[in-house]
């Protein structure tokens, strides 16, 4: 166990014009929660099709637990649990039935894995006998967890389990793979929900297909190149449009009830730009505004790292 | 009754004891709210809360086992079709024809909502040019795009108001953004914005927001409001609160 748990190096995968993955480079550490963080198309789910071995990279080459993903595919498919991004589990089937399938076709059986998948199927255990297609959209994605895990694989692969999902199915889901990632499970997870990526020890932002930064959740803030201060006031979109007028204004972007606005001006104190802006604010007839100078957070730095979106007219 | 009739000028929905059973289940409890007129209402719950199907019902998919509405104030049980009109809707995931153009969608859904030509070639003209759009195949715009042109269209014959499920789902966070500010131009321009979203931070975007939990509305104010009443710093957290069930 001398090389990481998952390498990939230079992968790149087209679809026709389309290039999905364009030369991805990471490693994933064994026992490390990873999380790939992006937008749909930017190619999170090509790249754990080809971990997973279900897709053959043009070029470039990848290995997981140091099993190559085109020589060694079927000695990586027994050790690897992949839940793919849709729902791949047998309606018809029952809870159970569904669980005890995915046992046997990895030789093993519902009472072998039992220890392992207990924290997530306890919650739905009392549903074993209801169709697969009769559960709730949170029990499927346990149940669909639970099969992944049901044969007790080494490494474990989520392409946006918690896709569509309410905020507190999703903060449950989470709440499972820190349980998961004690036990010593290496988790790579997809997801396009940048507050999810705060839980994982490191992340890949990835966005057309290639990858834009790695690095922990809370170092990414820090990477933020520019001041960067939050603005609280009434009648948000007046203010919005006001703010990006403001001179040095970098970018304005809404953050729940408040405006973040990063300044131009790359070490600048934002303690001073804090007070440059309320007193703009103030010439242009905005009262009661509050700002704040703030560290960024994976969004801000994420959104500052996209290439080639047309900002905001 | 006078009451509700006076109000509704003001007032784009008008919900009361809003009920719906499916056999012995029942998904929509007699929910009572309002939406004004030009409000950005958001309309969170979970999954399996019955925002679906109280959204089928206001939107005249779906009949009311029980309780009353006004929606563009339009009475639900008697002017359905009438209220189709007055509405626009756009589903979670993308709903226009990816084998047609941009053009020929906007064409499509011009005739069904009964636009004349001559209308539908200048609202065409002027939703290319302000979503910055050329006239390709739908297939081939990003998803971002797609969704802020089935926005675009759900608004062709301006309606009152617009019923968006979920409409940011996958997509990046500048155009996340965008799409917010096209919401509040289109308020800004009077529309009222119905939204189901599962970002918590874009329910601090709204007006107002309502927290279904098992068909009811559990509550219902300002995200100011709200975060002050149960002294909570976020509204993730409130509806981590109200939402995690039993």
């Amino acid at each position: 166990m001398t090389d990481p748990a998952v390498v990939v190096s230079e992968v790149t995968k087209r679809f026709g014009a389309k290039v999905a993955l364009d030369a991805i480079s990471f490693e994933a550490n064994h026992g490390e929660l990873f999380g790939l963080v992006g937008p749909d198309g930017a190619g999170k789910t090509t790249l754990f099709r080809i971990l997973t071995t279900l897709q053959i990279p043009d070029s470039g080459r990848a290995t997981v637990l140091e099993l190559d993903v085109v020589k060694d595919l079927w000695a990586i498919r027994s050790r690897v649990g992949y839940m793919p991004g849709r729902f791949s589990l047998y309606g018809d089937l029952t809870v159970r039935e569904n669980l005890s399938f995915f046992a046997s076709v990895f030789g093993t059986t519902l009472k072998e894995g039992y220890s392992l998948i207990a924290p997530v199927y306890r919650q739905i255990e009392m549903f074993a006998d209801r169709r697969a297609d009769a559960l709730s959209g949170g029990m499927k994605q346990k149940l669909a967890l639970s099969c992944a895990l049901v044969h007790r694989p080494d490494i474990l692969f989520l392409d946006e389990p918690t896709t569509g999902v309410d905020a507190v199915s999703r903060r449950e889901f989470w709440d499972q793979l820190a349980i998961l990632r004690e036990s010593g499970l290496t988790i790579v997870v997809s997801t396009p929900y940048m507050d999810e990526a705060m839980r994982c020890d490191r992340i890949a932002l990835m966005q057309d297909g290639r990858i834009l930064q790695i690095d922990s959740p809370r170092e990414i803030g820090a990477r933020y190149p520019l001041p960067l201060v939050e603005v609280f006031g009434r009648d948000r979109y007046r203010l919005l449009l006001a703010l990006r007028k403001a001179p040095h204004a970098h970018s304005v972007y809404p953050f729940g009830t408040k405006l973040h606005f990063t300044d131009d001006r790359k070490n600048y104190d934002r303690a001073k730009v804090a007070a440059e802006l309320r007193d703009y604010l103030a010439r242009e007839g905005f009262g009661e505004i509050e700002i704040n100078p703030i560290e960024a957070g994976i969004e801000d730095r994420f959104m500052d790292l996209m290439p080639s979106v047309q900002r905001a007219s | 009754m006078t009451a509700v009739a006076t109000q509704s000028a003001e007032l784009a929905i008008v919900a009361h004891d809003l009920t719906r059973r499916f056999g012995n289940f029942t998904a929509v409890d007699h929910i009572t709210f309002d939406v004004k007129a030009g409000e950005v209402f958001g309309f969170l719950g979970a999954n399996g809360a019955g925002k679906t199907t109280a959204i089928r019902m206001l939107t005249g998919l779906l009949a009311p086992t029980e309780g009353s509405a006004r929606v563009a104030g339009l009475d639900l049980k008697t002017q359905t079709e009438q209220i189709r009109h007055r509405i626009g809707y756009m589903s979670q995931r993308f709903s226009l024809y990816e084998d047609l153009t941009v053009l020929e969608n906007i064409a499509l859904y011009g005739g069904i909502y009964g636009l004349a030509d001559s209308e539908i070639a200048e609202r065409s003209a002027s939703m290319l040019s302000a979503l910055g759009l050329t006239d390709e195949m739908v297939s081939r715009l990003p998803l971002g795009w797609k969704q802020k042109l089935a926005f675009s269209v759900a608004l062709l014959h301006e309606p009152a108001i617009v019923f968006l499920d979920e409409p940011t789902g996958g997509v990046d966070p500048i155009t996340r953004r965008q799409f917010w500010e096209m919401i509040y131009a289109a308020a800004a321009r009077g529309t009222t914005v119905f939204v189901t979203t599962h970002y918590m931070d874009e329910a601090e975007y709204c007006d107002r927001i309502s927290i279904m939990v098992d068909g009811r509305i559990a509550t219902m104010g300002t995200p100011l409001d709200l975060k002050r009443e149960f002294d909570v710093p976020s509204i993730d957290e409130l509806f981590v609160r109200l939402a995690r069930p039993a």
